[in-house]
């Protein structure tokens, strides 16, 4: 064992300059021709820049589209889902209390309609994304309360939907809720 | 929902397809044949070993190797530990993260140095960049040296007799260098244009749509999410690993980081074929770890497409699935798959809660760790599936009355002892550790260690030592585990449930190597036929099922009849 301590030493310090230096430098020079240069690409509009496009942000206004519930609160200085067993009877009381929360502001809309996904927390509690589904059972109580025709807002949801050849179709919330805004001025 | 199971068979058949090329090309470079990129590595090879004066034409035995392993792995405990005991002075530290306690520490380094990257801090807030940089490091060594052990593997089977089994140093630098970065590097490029920050600036401030301020955390996280992909570590860069939007910001990246994780692993099996010339024998280790590893996938995506029983009662709309822990962009399928895809081959990474899966495929996933086998990790997966074979081998020679050959050479006492000891630690590991914790916390209930109650509660806690014990790394994440109890005893696991089992198949292989090879004949069971694989199959099912079906009932099969429809 002696003998390799040295030469085992050595090869160590060979791969940390190599890995630690000089692949992560070539990543990160890559990355400067990336969008935003590896930063994190943020939404802007005007002079106003509302936060980085990959990462959710709470919405529980009325007038905006809601985002799923987060177990950190939309805050990114962290992340992390409820880590909710599916029998614990707190976390089923917790979703009971949504559904009910949901149908008080949107009075129009069944149980059977609402999608588990607006009800349930995502895995890193910065979920940018709802179901094209749950966007628009939402759209009578925006409808309503920004006094907009209901089809506007259907034909603006599908324009803000994602259609990808794999996988599920999704719809950006921060996106969204930016271009309801802009409509109404 | 059809596009999503589509998406699934799409994502498995890219992944078989493109492991098969791969492992040719592994095959060539254990076997020290020419390939495509030895005019950028020959060079660099050659100066690692100048400056560190080693002489790779110096053949090893199989102790050697296992001497040399045990002391590269001490040199990288100590670096490790280092590092993150003084990373909150060190440079890189834009966040003003804090050094890590000595027990975190000891857990952190024991988990990366072993490959496993179970994660008792979160990323955001418990690494400094120059932590997050060195735990890279340790996701290409640990998984290089794995890889290693298995081309020493793959030199023992050869047909001849012989105790020179090629050089350590040389095996585990070429898998860095040669199989890890490149595929890396291309995993990590991908991501990066797809959004992935790869930056040192710190966290940003931004005022949100609805007028909050929230921060945003960042880093240098492409470099090291590739490789926890392609080195089955796991290890994320945030807390929430492949979950997060920064880690896996699309349908795309995730198909890439899937793909990525038993790409290694399944292209070995077929390197193994190629280096020994024996393509049925890789077929059959293949078809028995495909089949396996479909039996968990198949129903775990039913399951999660399915939803939450308990949600269904109250009678809202489940037609996305389980979606408790999982992300919109991904899906109840992918996010199913991701999970049997990490458990199965030791990858530990996430893209939904498992704490959230619901009961059964909670129970596929631990099963996957149980057998460690199901293409596995680098290198150990196929150490892990050698000594099923070994197994097999005897006790099919004990049914038909033939001695237990494998590949020409003869399995005696010796090998058999070996084998039952590394087949036995890793559910002795598990049980007794979940015995205990259960009974310490039983009499100190307030310790608090849990985040649900009931079955579930036990099932966090089976989870996490079967996580350790597979070197996996992926957790019930409610579990409260950053406490000295949770962090010592899941490191003397990691550490024991990963050096046991390298050392006892190499041992197994090296005394092989070492007997007589007796040519085949019409008396040699022959161990690359469907009859062969069948019986390996069979011995994994009943050995496995032995040793956890009690505590699976305890744990997530009671769980599943206390929220039945």
């Amino acid at each position: 064992m002696k003998n390799h301590i040295l030469p085992a030493t050595l090869l160590t310090l060979c791969c940390i300059v190599f890995f630690c230096g000089i692949y992560t430098a070539v990543v990160w020079g890559v990355a400067q021709l990336a969008p935003n240069q590896g930063k994190g690409e943020t939404i802007s509009y005007g002079d106003n820049r509302y936060g980085f496009e990959k990462i959710g942000q709470s919405f529980t206004n009325d007038k905006y589209f809601w985002s799923r519930p987060s177990a950190v609160n939309y805050n990114a200085a962290g992340s992390g889902g409820s880590n909710k067993g599916p029998s614990n009877p707190d976390y089923l009381a917790q979703v009971q209390a949504r559904i009910d929360t949901f149908l008080v502001h949107n009075p129009t809309i069944k149980k059977e309609q609402i999608p588990a996904e607006l009800v349930t927390a995502s895995g890193s509690g910065l979920d940018p994304h709802l179901s094209p589904q749950a966007a628009r059972i939402q759209v009578a109580r925006i409808a309503h309360i920004r006094n907009i025709d209901e089809g506007k807002l259907i034909a603006l949801i599908d324009q803000y939907t994602d259609k990808p050849l794999f996988g599920t179709e999704t719809v950006n919330i921060l996106s969204l809720n930016i271009a309801l805004d802009q409509l109404k001025r | 929902m059809n596009t999503e199971i589509i998406s699934v068979i799409f994502i498995l058949l890219l992944t078989f397809i493109l492991a098969m090329p791969l492992g040719k090309y592994i095959a060539r470079v254990y076997a020290g044949e020419k390939t495509l990129l030895d005019p950028v590595f020959n060079p660099l090879e050659k100066l690692f070993y100048r400056i560190s004066g080693i002489n790779i034409s110096k053949e090893m035995t199989w102790k050697e190797h296992l001497v040399t392993l045990l002391t590269i792995n001490i040199v990288w405990f100590l670096y490790g530990m280092l590092v993150l005991m003084n990373q909150g002075w060190l440079p890189l530290n834009p966040d003003g993260n804090t050094s890590m306690s000595a027990d975190l520490a000891f857990n952190t380094t024991v988990s990366f140095v072993t490959n496993t990257n179970l994660q008792h801090y979160s990323g955001e807030s418990g690494v400094s960049y120059f932590g997050q940089v060195t735990l890279m490091l340790y996701q290409f060594i640990s998984a290089g040296a794995g890889m290693a052990v298995a081309a020493v593997l793959f030199n023992a089977l050869r047909e001849r007799t012989t105790s020179k089994l090629g050089n350590f140093y040389d095996y585990f630098v070429k898998s860095c260098t040669r199989i890890l970065l490149p595929v890396s590097f291309i995993v990590a490029v991908i991501l990066v244009f797809n959004g992935t920050p790869m930056t040192f600036e710190g966290k940003d401030t931004i005022t949100t749509l609805q007028g909050d301020t929230v921060q945003v955390s960042r880093g240098p996280a492409a470099a090291m999410i590739a490789i926890k992909q392609v080195g089955t570590n796991g290890g994320g860069f945030f807390g929430v690993n492949s979950a997060h939007p920064f880690e896996n910001p699309n349908y795309i990246t995730n198909i890439v980081e899937t793909i990525s994780i038993p790409l290694i692993s399944i292209a070995l099996v077929f390197a193994l074929g190629y280096y020994l010339k024996r393509r049925k024998l890789a077929w059959m280790i293949f078809a028995v770890m495909t089949a396996g590893f479909l039996l968990f996938l198949i129903p775990t995506i039913y399951l999660e497409m399915n939803g939450n029983p308990a949600i269904a009662a109250m009678g809202i709309d489940q037609t996305a699935g389980s979606m408790e822990g999982k992300e919109v962009r991904f899906g109840s399928a992918a996010s199913a798959l991701w999970a049997i895809v990490t458990t199965c081959t030791s990858n530990g990474s996430v893209n939904a809660m498992h704490d959230s899966l619901t009961p059964l495929s909670g129970m596929f996933t631990m099963l996957g760790m149980q057998i460690n086998a199901f293409y596995g990790g680098k290198g150990v997966g196929l150490l892990n599936f050698y000594i099923f074979i070994i197994i097999a081998v005897f006790i099919s020679g004990l049914m038909v009355g033939r001695t237990p050959e494998f590949l020409g050479k003869k399995i005696e006492v010796r090998e058999m002892k070996i084998a039952m000891i590394v087949f036995l630690l890793h559910p002795f590991l598990i049980l007794a550790a979940t015995a205990l914790s259960s009974y310490i916390l039983y009499n100190n209930p307030d310790y608090g260690w849990l985040n649900n109650p009931g079955y579930h509660g036990f099932s966090e806690m089976l989870y996490e030592y079967t996580s350790s014990s597979a070197n996996n790394g992926s957790g019930f994440e409610g579990l409260g585990d950053n406490t000295p109890w949770w962090n010592i005893s899941c490191g003397i696991i990691m550490l024991l449930a990963r050096f046991i089992p390298i050392i006892g198949p190499i041992a197994i292989a090296g005394i092989l190597a070492e007997k007589k090879y007796i040519p085949e004949s019409a008396g040699t069971l022959k161990a690359d036929t469907g009859t062969f694989g069948v019986m390996t199959f069979a011995v994994i099912a009943i050995l496995v099922a032995l040793s956890f079906f009690t505590a699976l009932a305890l744990g997530p099969i009671a769980e599943y009849y206390s929220i039945a429809s």
